[in-house]
């Protein structure tokens, strides 16, 4: 149970205060309604690339870090396809530092033509770094596009191309400031050893005063129904063969989502999964497999990885998988293997109350979806599925004809010549 | 009302007491320690078994890890299976975890099912059987895990760079497929006997370690246990830094290169430690390190760029690691180069080093989170033979170091040409 206090300025702005006094930290955690469906198909990356520039110094504040460190205190941001993440942990005794920080970065921005610079080089790096210089590390640049033919989602969060990066303007990056970094778009959680009544004080006082800007109202091209069975071949240079299948799910606020995360549990969570037993462990045939969802906030990915045994074809290996759908969505998973999984989510839930920033991130998440609240009725959600429920949603994911299969054929790798010395 | 100036940081507070939660101790009649910190918010508990690693064996080089990462997979009453299928029923987790210096088994568990739980833990520890057919699927599997990490330039670095420093010693084991090859059932169970013995185990228990609690976690493992037939030799073979310096493997479709640089360095019992985590903090040891500043913020030739200070109970070692660019490479290094020799020619000036100092004071409080992070902390000194006493150095010594003494220990102990340098990709 996390227990929270929230209010609203007058600007729009949502804030939450998670009283924890077991802590002598705190934490300030600010979510941003944008992400990287909310780009321009030609100016994708931009969502990430933003967050690198909110670090280069605001209106009244030339460095960003240098002050919070000052004080003790970290932070770090994440930008995903749905959302773009700021959190700071300090000593709750320089809690208004945090205030002072973010409220200004809120207010404007003042970065550089040279701080453009460097990070579009920086995310440059981290392109290569993420998604070219590893094996299997462009998975997402070719699943994504797959999957979906028209939503946003087509892309990855570090964008199509580095090209687009590349080709950032800094006018381009102002208007994206304008569009979607105001206090409407923006949920605050503070949380840990602080009072609310000095929250309150602290929010009226620095992010009070910041105009509400225009509320942005997304409207992005849903994606259709898939109707036919899609497929990519790529041969690359990894070591071994991998198998992708990705089926499209309903998005996060779906009644199915719960049903469906506990499914992808029965499959696959630890060593007691239906997949690690029976496909690593019983036939075997893969070194590794795995299911996962998504968790998107409009229509999401159901995903199976594998990497087959050498000597495993790839046809055995897929019908290997398919042969394990087929059984979820013909045979009611058994009264205790669905307890386990509940178990298992249950005590999950438990052990996320020991972190503060997670309590912290999480009530911004639910209240970006509708209610922070809704954060502790999530694991009755889980206990009310039913056998019948999760044999019914597979049954609706499970098809060839929404099925997105991607497949590495390993052409062998790159040995590297010799060490040489100097 | 006075207008608000934003352009004026508030002001704040520098961190002055770090308190530390110390543990109850017991020690059970079979030479077993047992250590708690009990904090009964919630109802849910953490419990390590941490046993030292046996000698290495250069011929048998995987027997620590291996025997580590197999006592889930079956013992004379419950198979692999078995064993997942109870611990995920009541949704606990089991893990097993090897570092150079110790293996451990972790469970935690909501306390209701502690009992039954426990009773697998106990299973895993005194009788776990590392069924042949279970081998085989772990050495094949290790083995394409390789494969893929082997493609990973960063992983490649810090294998040749930890051979480089330590030599054919449990630090400088890099593995190669046929040694999981030559892994045997029997050596395995020789050698889990030896090391899972009461006298070599250490039980720390954190979160509510009530009395209820602990007097099941000592009936479990109290008396004998295990079929122990010697002491564990816990001692460890000399190490063998390498005479060469430089190893650079080149991979000609590189976009990056991974660099790794630094040396043998010296552990957290030395009294010149708590300093030197200073200046490395200050040379690349937080986001807004000289490093960073520099490589990433001011050049952008990498996604990120650090140093570090690791400590192991033989030796320590200090390493500067990062992945650049691969046209930018060598003059990625010569920055490297030239920020250790900028901390030895000048002193850091006021206002840097007082933000190094806070924000390292800062860091040490937020890294107590939880129960569990008391508990962690007291691993770090446990395990290195060190008291409480090392925190309250540590922080005096970060609260009064001087410019010049840093100065002084980046002259003592950097010297960019006796470094050894790691490349793997294009330099």
């Amino acid at each position: 149970m996390v227990k929270f206090n929230r209010f609203k300025l007058d600007n729009g702005l949502r804030v939450i205060v998670h009283e924890d006094n077991t802590t002598p930290m705190a934490v300030l955690n600010i979510l941003y309604d944008v992400g990287a469906r909310d780009e321009d198909p030609d100016q994708t990356g931009f969502a990430h690339l933003f967050e690198h520039l909110m670090f280069g110094g605001s209106v009244n504040i030339p460095h960003y870090d240098g002050p919070l460190q000052r004080v003790g205190g970290e932070n770090n941001a994440f930008t995903s396809n749905d959302i773009t993440n700021y959190y700071i942990t300090l000593p709750s005794t320089n809690l208004e530092t945090a205030f002072w920080l973010e409220s200004d970065r809120m207010l404007s921005l003042a970065f550089s033509e040279k701080s453009l610079e460097v990070q579009r080089n920086v995310v440059i790096e981290e392109f290569k770094q993420r998604y070219l210089n590893q094996p299997y590390g462009d998975v997402w640049l070719r699943l994504r596009p797959l999957v979906y033919k028209n939503h946003p989602y087509q892309w990855a969060t570090i964008g199509k191309t580095i090209k687009h990066i590349e080709d950032a303007k800094i006018e381009d990056v102002k208007a994206f400031f304008k569009k979607h970094y105001n206090p409407q778009n923006a949920i605050m959680v503070v949380g840990g050893n602080v009072k609310t009544e000095e929250v309150k004080r602290l929010a009226e006082k620095w992010f009070g005063p910041i105009p509400a800007g225009e509320k942005y109202n997304r409207n992005l091209p849903q994606e259709a129904p898939q109707q036919e069975e899609r497929r990519e071949i790529v041969t690359a240079k990894v070591p071994l063969n991998d198998v992708y299948i990705a089926f499209q799910m309903e998005g996060r606020m779906d009644k199915s989502y719960h049903i469906i995360e506990l499914m992808s549990d029965i499959l696959s969570r630890g060593n007691s999964s239906r997949l690690y037993k029976s496909l690593v462990k019983d036939k075997p045939l893969f070194s590794e497999v795995h299911a996962y969802i998504t968790g998107s906030m409009d229509k999401g990915m159901f995903v199976l990885e594998g990497k087959p045994l050498e000597g495993i074809s790839i046809e055995q290996a897929e019908a290997s998988l398919w042969q394990e759908l087929e059984k979820i969505k013909t045979e009611e998973v058994p009264a205790d293997e669905l307890t386990k999984v509940k178990n298992k989510t249950e005590s999950t839930m438990v052990f996320s109350e020991m972190s503060l920033l997670d309590k912290a991130m999480n009530l911004a998440n639910y209240e970006l979806m509708g209610d922070a609240e809704e954060l502790n009725h999530e694991t009755e959600k889980f206990l009310a599925v039913t056998s019948a429920q999760i044999k019914e949603e597979a049954n609706k994911l499970f098809r060839k004809e929404n099925s997105s299969t991607l497949i590495y054929l390993a052409e062998g790798v790159e040995e590297p010549k010799e060490v040489v010395t100097d | 009302m006075s207008i608000l100036n934003r352009k004026l940081a508030p002001g704040f507070n520098g961190v002055d007491n770090i308190n530390l939660i110390r543990p109850q101790q017991t020690k059970l009649a079979n030479g077993c320690n047992i250590f708690s910190f009990n904090s009964g918010d919630q109802d849910l508990v953490r419990i390590e078994w941490v046993f030292n690693n046996l000698r290495f064996n250069p011929k048998k080089p995987l027997l620590n890890v291996a025997v580590n990462t197999m006592l889930t997979e079956g013992t004379s009453k419950l198979n692999a299976a078995q064993i997942a299928d109870k611990i995920d029923f009541y949704g606990a987790f089991l893990q097993v975890d090897y570092s150079y210096d110790n293996s451990q088994v972790t469970l935690y568990t909501l306390t209701k099912y502690l009992k039954t739980t426990l009773d697998v833990v106990k299973d895993v520890i005194t009788d776990s059987i590392f069924p042949e057919k279970e081998l085989e699927t772990y050495v094949r599997n290790q083995q394409q895990k390789l494969q893929v990490s082997m493609q990973k330039n960063d992983f490649v670095a810090r294998r040749v760079f930890n051979k480089a420093l330590f030599g054919e010693t449990i630090y400088g084991l890099g593995a190669e497929p046929e040694d999981f090859k030559s892994l045997t059932r029997e050596d395995m169970l020789a050698h889990f006997k030896l090391m899972y013995q009461p006298s070599n185990c250490t039980i720390i228990i954190a979160g509510k370690a009530d009395p209820e609690i602990l007097e099941a976690v000592n009936q479990a493992f109290e008396g004998a246990w295990g079929d122990v037939t010697s002491p564990a030799d816990i001692s460890q073979p000399e190490l063998e830094p390498s005479a060469e310096r430089f190893f650079y493997s080149e991979k000609v479709d590189a976009l990056q290169s991974a660099i790794r640089m630094g040396m043998p360095f010296i552990t957290r019992t030395h009294p010149d430690f708590s300093a030197l985590q200073v200046l490395n903090t200050a040379l690349g040891g937080y986001f807004g390190s000289r490093l960073m500043a520099n490589i990433r913020e001011d050049k952008g030739y990498t996604y990120g760029i650090g140093s570090g200070m690791t400590a192991f109970k033989q030796t320590g070692a200090f390493f500067i690691a990062s992945e650049v660019g691969a046209d930018v490479c060598k003059l990625a290094v010569k920055e490297i180069e030239k920020e250790i020799n900028l901390l030895k020619e000048n002193l850091i000036d006021e206002k840097e080093l007082s933000l190094v100092k806070n924000y390292m004071l800062g860091s040490l409080l937020g890294s107590l989170e939880n129960v569990f992070s008391h508990a962690d902390k007291f691993k770090n000194l446990y395990f290195a033979n060190l008291d409480y006493d090392y925190y309250d150095r540590y922080t005096q010594t970060i609260k009064t170091i001087t410019a010049p003494e840093l100065q002084a220990l980046a002259n003592k102990y950097w010297n960019f040409a006796d470094f050894y340098k790691v490349i793997v990709g294009k330099y």
